[in-house]
């Protein structure tokens, strides 16, 4: 019982990751019904932010330097949080007005700035590394740049009707997501190499392994895990007094309800989508230090990419779009998994299928409730 | 007819389509500035045609920190090679492939070194399924491939052109069981493998075998893949079984969090591992994990700390080339492979008609890899033995605050 | 077109098709093979081939049917491991006469094993296909491609618990006693090409029969087509049907080409980059399709002279893309003369000053 007790909470800690992650795609789904593929990003994004905030913040803050320091800095680690949600927020903001906005509206400055900023980079390290001078570098990143601006406007002003707009929306987040991934691996960017977090809130004695442990049901539980599952209630809370008890909550809920009759009502739905990505966003980015920092877990170009996958599952199996769904699917997810590793053997389910148990739940979920278990089932009319 | 007409258009169009796209796809050739070579020839004493050395490897993707590791080493190599005059004046230059960690692209690649770039020779890869998939290319070729650091005992074994110079996962696993068992005294052993990874996988095997021979235990082995965050579970069930040493035969990406892991559950047992530990960026920033592995020891192909002059040398002339990077285990192998490669070239001789990659010289070279014999190489003297695979001692490391010190070596 | 041949019965134009794209397959065959072109550009050839097949297939779901599938990397895993598992444990039975080092025999001995081989593999597939199918195309938009996806996951969490084909790691052959059978190399130029050319066909076929209008009235207007007297779910089901024979085919020529099977190629990534080729060539177009299949295979052999920055371009294009020219390359359109008449009035049209704008209507 005791080791039962011991994995359950370690499936409600995997569990809350999932759920702040999948909250991020249920709240996009709800206003905008896209699939968001780059939201795994943002949180690849946000451990990368967090770890350079890290750095910053060591140097900046000696008396509170967070590396070798055997006393935890609360002060240092949350400066690393809030300094990676903010970057979080940013990021969702561009995403959404360089990607996803121009495809609802005829907007070309922004994804003219954003899209021909990075395509003239690439030029211009292309053009390096063939060791053109400098000056006809930059004359080739800026042709490219005014070109791609050009294309932008000429046919934005042009487009008429898509043929699928969610198609089209949901082609232009795997593009942006791919775009993410491959462009953190370039070695002027980020680099492929692989790195660690330090640590930033230093619990266990490190001469001799001895961790410092709460005791819960009565089993010792390390103070990472409490932190973890603390700081998702924590932020679940803020988003839901967000969306519940503020104008702008009631305005996203207004917009995930019905966008057309929103914007009728006089409600602004692009700020509202902007800042429902850019909400989602925060969480991702708070959801990439957590784990890397506390389960020590390597930060490469490429971690969102499972994750995300498995915590938008989360989302679809509590019903997406709906935001106490993903908090249960997320929990669902992460105790379901950890339980086939510990348990999965006796029942004749190697650990080998762990991420199997993801699928096939939902599954199971869509063909009993196809909108989630906590999602409403609208059926069309005719 | 309307249907059949299509379909005839639409083939035609797609095979011109096709033709076309190729024909400019392989339009242009020309080494990139950047590449090796160009920088070696700066002293003038290298200066007849370039031999060209093929390389594929996984410079993109999530595999790519291996891949651009390897490329360094291999790198430096060359620039070396070239700035001590070339091989009879003609100075090396490396034609490098991203096949981006993929199968498919690691063979595209493979063949688009040996259909058009002519290289004397291939280096790569690192993945053993990756040097499976391009060692037939290369074998039938009669291309002479070094793989510098695919430990499976398949690769090596596809063909006469295949070479490699590490040691093999049999003798890593049986010497890390060894060390156990004799050092570390070790009776109950649990093990976490990395499911879909033959290097991982394999060691697994091997160590099983060797240990349980010495009369000790496997009380555990759980499995884990790459993408996984959470370990909890499966160390939770290791410490319930009160193990003596856990063996983590894995890459360092996962090492990292496997450790924290284990010691916040307060499992104090050493833990075990193999040459895939080896990067200084698994130590680096104090705290994080390697903290958590602090005391810890793995396998591996040498220790950088050895005095051995080939050894300093390496890691003196890494550090000057990479700003001041520390060389890992890859990297060390890559130099190697591209050392033991041009030392065959300088002893397979020139070849009588002046054309390096004519399919006469190439066995020739082959023959002159097979017959490598204690070459002083960046990872300790390297010896090819009758299965073309590197015959050399591993070493024992152990982490300690943050660097890896040298243990006892284990000799085959 | 001559009007004699127009004038011969539908069997007989047919048949003359039949042999002229063979003795032209054969030809080209003949010259890919031959020492000049080398085998880098044959195994561009195969993949821009095996990538028609798949994107052509999802195309008849994805396109024709307007239904969404995120889950043929599924089904062509099948195709594959099927493949190679039959073909190396069932050697000694079935195929006695290929050689077990895995090189390929002549062009006359491997007629039948290919076929066999890919029958099987396309059999499993639609099997497989119909237990993915038969629950999940209940299920709309979104949802069906979440699902489909889903069972792809498992499909290939159960291939990598196949301890007979290595699941796990990579697969290549088996050893039985000392003698070690490596999976046959059986795809070139020639089988590829074949199935190009039937996969195409009976896409056309397909598109311009009264099926292909259940089809299309199913993506259309589903409600609309139901209360015409249309069997959606029959229509839905025979798509998914077809499109994963296909999709398990091209898995098969896939595990007769590479020297070694390995379960991470048959990953998510994968799936999206077939659903990539048919949302740029245009959802619908089966020759939109297969030019895109063609370009985004070879564009990556393009690039190779920018190694770095491949995989940052490939995106940047695809958001450029969706942003100028949603509806893909092509549209909903075959290519066709009218049609390249059309494209260069427009293409002329950019130069010239816009035309007041419409609005976009919502959505």
């Amino acid at each position: 019982m005791h080791q039962f007790t011991e994995q359950l909470l370690f499936g409600i800690q995997l569990g809350s990751i999932y759920a702040l992650i999948a909250l991020g795609y249920t709240m996009v789904y709800g206003v905008l019904k896209l699939i968001n593929f780059a939201h795994g990003d943002v949180y690849m994004v946000g451990a990368y932010g967090g770890l350079g905030a890290a750095f910053l913040v060591g140097t900046w803050l000696p008396s509170h330097h967070i590396f070798t320091a055997g006393l935890p800095s609360p002060i240092g680690a949350v400066l690393v949080l809030l300094c990676a949600m903010a970057i979080c927020a940013l990021l969702g903001l561009v995403i959404e007005q360089a990607a996803y906005r121009p495809l609802r509206t005829r907007a070309w400055i922004a994804p003219a700035i954003v899209l021909g900023a990075a395509a003239a980079y690439i030029a211009y390290s292309i053009a390096a590394d063939a060791n053109r001078n400098p000056a006809s570098c930059v004359a080739i990143a800026l042709i490219v740049w005014g070109a791609i601006a050009w294309i932008l406007k000429t046919s934005q002003s042009r487009r008429t009707a898509t043929v699928s707009p969610r198609l089209t929306a949901l082609i232009t987040a795997i593009g942006v997501s791919l775009f993410l991934e491959n462009f953190a691996n370039l070695k002027s960017i980020f680099t492929p190499d692989p790195r660690f977090f330090p640590t930033i809130v230093n619990i266990p004695d490190p001469a001799r392994h001895i961790p410092r442990t709460v005791s819960v049901l009565g089993v010792d539980v390390s103070l990472e895990t409490m932190l973890i599952f603390g700081l998702s209630l924590a932020l679940m809370a803020i988003l839901t007094f967000i969306v519940t008890r503020t104008k702008i909550g009631k305005a996203i809920r207004a917009v995930s309800y019905d966008a057309d009759a929103a914007a009728l009502m006089g409600i602004n739905t692009d700020r509202v989508i902007s800042f429902t990505f850019m909400l989602g966003a925060v969480l991702a980015g708070a959801a990439g230090v957590m784990v890397t920092s506390l389960t020590g877990t390597a930060i490469n170009p490429y971690i969102g990419v499972p994750f995300g996958l498995k915590a938008f599952v989360a989302a679809v199996i509590g019903g997406i779009g709906n935001i106490p769904g993903a908090t249960l699917g997320g929990l669902i997810m992460g105790i379901a998994e950890i339980m086939v590793v510990a348990y999965g053997s006796y029942i004749g389910v190697p650990d080998t299928y762990r991420d199997a148990v993801a699928f096939f739940l939902l599954i199971l979920i869509l063909l009993v409730r196809p909108s989630g278990l906590l999602g409403k089932f609208a059926p069309e009319k005719v | 007819m309307r249907i059949i007409g299509s379909v005839n258009r639409t083939l035609t169009l797609g095979l011109v389509c096709a033709s076309m796209a190729i024909v400019s796809g392989c339009a242009n050739d020309k080494p990139k500035a950047g590449d090796a070579g160009s920088g070696g020839t700066s002293n003038g004493t290298a200066t007849g045609t370039p031999i060209v050395v093929g390389e594929f490897g996984s410079l993109s993707g999530s595999e790519s920190t291996f891949g651009t590791s390897t490329d360094n080493g291999l790198k430096l190599a060359v620039n070396q090679i070239n700035a001590a005059g070339g091989i009879d004046g003609h100075p090396l230059t490396v034609k490098v492939y991203d096949d981006e960690g993929k199968p498919d692209s690691a063979l595209t690649v493979v063949q688009r070194l040996i259909n058009q770039d002519k290289p004397i020779a291939i280096v790569g890869e690192v993945a053993s399924k990756l040097s499976i998939q391009a060692a037939p290319a290369c074998n039938a070729a009669k291309v002479p491939m070094i793989s510098p650091s695919s430990t499976n005992p398949k690769v090596t074994q596809i063909g006469p052109y295949i070479f490699r110079v590490c040691f093999i996962d049999p003798f890593q696993g049986t010497a890390a069981a060894k060390f156990a068992v004799n050092t570390l005294k070790a009776k109950r052993a649990a093990i976490m493998t990395d499911q879909q990874n033959d290097y991982s996988t394999g060691l697994t095997k091997f160590f099983t075998q060797s240990f349980t021979q010495q009369g000790g235990t496997i009380v555990a082995n759980p499995s884990y893949t790459k993408d996984d965050l959470d370990f909890h579970s499966q160390l939770a069930n290791i410490k319930a079984l009160n193990p003596d040493v856990i063996y983590v035969p894995g890459y360092y990406g996962q090492v990292g969090p496997i450790a924290k892991q284990a010691r916040q559950l307060g499992i104090t047992v050493p833990l075990l591992g193999g040459d895939g530990w080896d990067s200084p960026k698994l130590v680096e920033g104090a705290g994080g994990a390697g903290q958590a592995l602090e005391g810890s020891y793995f396998t591996n192909h040498s220790s950088m700390e050895n005095p051995d002059p080939a050894i300093q040398n390496f890691v003196k002339a890494f550090k000057a080339a990479n700003s001041n990077g520390e060389p890992d285990a890859l990297a060390a192998l890559g130099y190697d492979a591209g050392q033991v490669l041009a030392d065959s070239i300088k002893r397979a001789g020139k070849p009588a008609d002046g054309d390096y990659t004519s399919e006469a010289y190439r066995t020739k070279l082959r023959d002159a890899i097979a017959a490598t014999k204690d070459f002083p190489g960046a990872t300790g003297k390297i010896t090819i033995g009758a299965d073309r695979n590197a015959v050399k001692p591993a070493v024992v490391l152990q982490v300690k605050g943050a660097a890896f010190k040298y243990v006892t070596t284990v000799n085959p | 077109m001559p009007d004699a041949i127009k004038k011969l019965p539908p069997l007989v134009r047919h048949l003359i098709a039949i042999v002229v794209i063979g003795a032209a397959l054969m030809a080209v065959n003949g010259f890919v093979e031959g020492p000049k072109f080398g085998q880098y550009r044959e195994s561009i050839l195969i993949f821009c081939g095996i990538n028609i097949v798949l994107a052509v297939a999802l195309n008849i779901v994805n396109g024709f049917t307007g239904q969404f599938s995120l889950g043929h990397i599924g089904f062509y895993a099948i195709g594959a491991y099927v493949t190679a598992a039959f073909s190396t444990y069932g050697h000694a039975r079935f195929f006695p006469g290929l050689p077990i080092d895995g090189s390929s025999p002549s062009i006359a001995h491997e007629i039948v094993p290919v076929f066999v081989l890919t029958t099987v593999a396309g059999l499993a597939a639609a099997a497989a296909g119909l237990v993915v199918g038969l629950p999940s195309l209940r299920l709309r938009g979104d949802y069906l491609a979440i699902i489909t996806l889903g069972f792809a996951q498992i499909i290939q969490v159960i291939i990598r618990n196949i301890k007979a084909v290595d699941g796990a790691t990579s697969f290549n052959g088996i050893t039985r006693g000392d003698t070690t059978i490596l999976t046959p190399h059986l795809t070139n130029f020639l089988w590829v090409y074949v199935a190009v050319a039937v996969i195409l066909w009976v896409a056309y076929s397909l598109r311009f029969s009264t099926h292909g209008l259940a089809f299309l009235a199913v993506r259309d207007d589903e409600i609309a087509a139901e209360s015409m007297g249309i069997n959606t779910t029959r229509y839905k089901v025979i798509a998914f049907l077809i499109s994963a024979y296909f999709t398990g085919v091209a898995g098969s020529l896939f595990a007769l080409y590479l020297p070694s099977l390995s379960n991470d190629q048959f990953s998510f990534v994968r799936s999206i980059d077939i659903l990539v080729m048919v949302v740029l060539g245009g959802l619908g177009s089966i020759s939109g399709v297969t030019i895109a299949a063609v370009l985004l295979t070879t564009l990556p052999e393009v690039l190779r002279s920018v190694d770095e920055y491949r995989l940052v371009i490939y995106p940047l294009l695809l958001i450029l893309l969706m942003l100028t020219r949603p509806q893909g390359i092509f549209g909903r359109d075959e290519v066709s003369k009218t049609w390249l008449k059309g494209q260069w009035g427009a293409l002329r049209g950019v130069f010239r000053k816009p035309s007041p704008s419409v609005p976009l209507p919502p959505g």
